[in-house]
């Protein structure tokens, strides 16, 4: 194992803002941050659909007021072949709403109350996780 | 006022998305390499927002209600079923392929990035699916 890249602050400093944001949520509207569940009842859903809609326009209006703010672009990378984007998104959408939850849900607000169920739905999707990234960089 | 709380969160969410680099699926994959070349950065975004919301949340637990809202909702699933698990599992195998779980990646629509954008439309039929099945 090498180390790389390794930036601790700034994942520091974006974990307090997202812990900001789950804790304002659970102590003003009363309810557990978890994003895939946000997105999927605004889908799915009649219940608090304008909340939820106004939850995922404050999250895509994000990078433009950190850009505004801050003057840097964003920069991300992604590599996969079309195939695996509609593969991973399906797997994605329909793993995190079959164990209701995803990192958000599940790894801090699930976690944070300490709920068993949680822990281990965060500790089986970073394996998996894990084990597929070492699968791909072999194959 | 919960709706105004509600783009607030959302903001705030993505923010901490952008600066912690989450958004980056390449940055996702270089903390799940670790057996390769290892960034282990994003483990702490999750403890920078636990060290915030654990202790906060067991503060205001008890509290008769929330501030804008009749009522606190938390899920009171206890149970550890199949559903978790295998769910959990495709969840990780998605995550590992391509690095974006579903904050980041409705946060990257921002970026008007075409992969980014065919993944949250398969993830949005993913949901889909797991409600109609």
């Amino acid at each position: 194992m090498n180390i790389i890249n390794f930036t601790p602050l700034s994942a520091l400093t974006g974990g307090l803002l997202i812990g900001l944001s789950v804790i304002l949520f659970f102590i003003l509207n009363g309810r557990m941050v978890g994003i895939s569940g946000i997105a999927s009842d605004f889908l799915i859903s009649k219940d608090n659909r304008i909340d939820n809609l106004l939850f995922l326009i404050g999250l895509i209006l994000g990078p433009s007021i950190y850009t505004f703010f801050s003057g840097q672009e964003i920069e991300i990378s992604i590599s996969n072949s079309l195939f695996l984007l509609i593969g991973g998104g399906v797997l994605v959408g329909f793993g995190t709403r079959l164990s209701s939850g995803c990192t958000s849900g599940h790894g801090i607000s699930g976690i944070s109350r300490f709920s068993l169920r949680s822990i281990i739905a965060t500790m089986t999707f970073m394996i998996v996780g894990i084990l597929t990234v070492l699968i791909t960089n072999i194959l | 006022m919960n709706k105004i709380v509600s783009l607030f969160c959302g903001i705030i969410f993505g923010i901490g998305l952008v600066i912690s680099e989450m958004i980056n699926p390449a940055k996702v994959l270089g903390f799940l390499n670790l057996f390769g070349e290892w960034d282990p950065s994003l483990a702490f975004v999750m403890i920078g927002a636990l060290v915030v919301s654990t202790p906060l949340f067991h503060l205001f637990k008890n509290k008769e209600k929330p501030i804008f809202s009749s009522s606190f909702s938390i899920s009171n699933k206890k149970e550890i079923d199949k559903k978790l698990i295998i769910g959990s599992i495709l969840f990780g195998a998605g995550w590992g392929l391509v690095g974006l779980c579903p904050g980041p990646a409705i946060t990257s629509i921002a970026l008007l990035n075409m992969s980014s954008v065919t993944f949250v439309i398969a993830m949005f039929v993913g949901f889909y699916i797991a409600k109609l099945s």
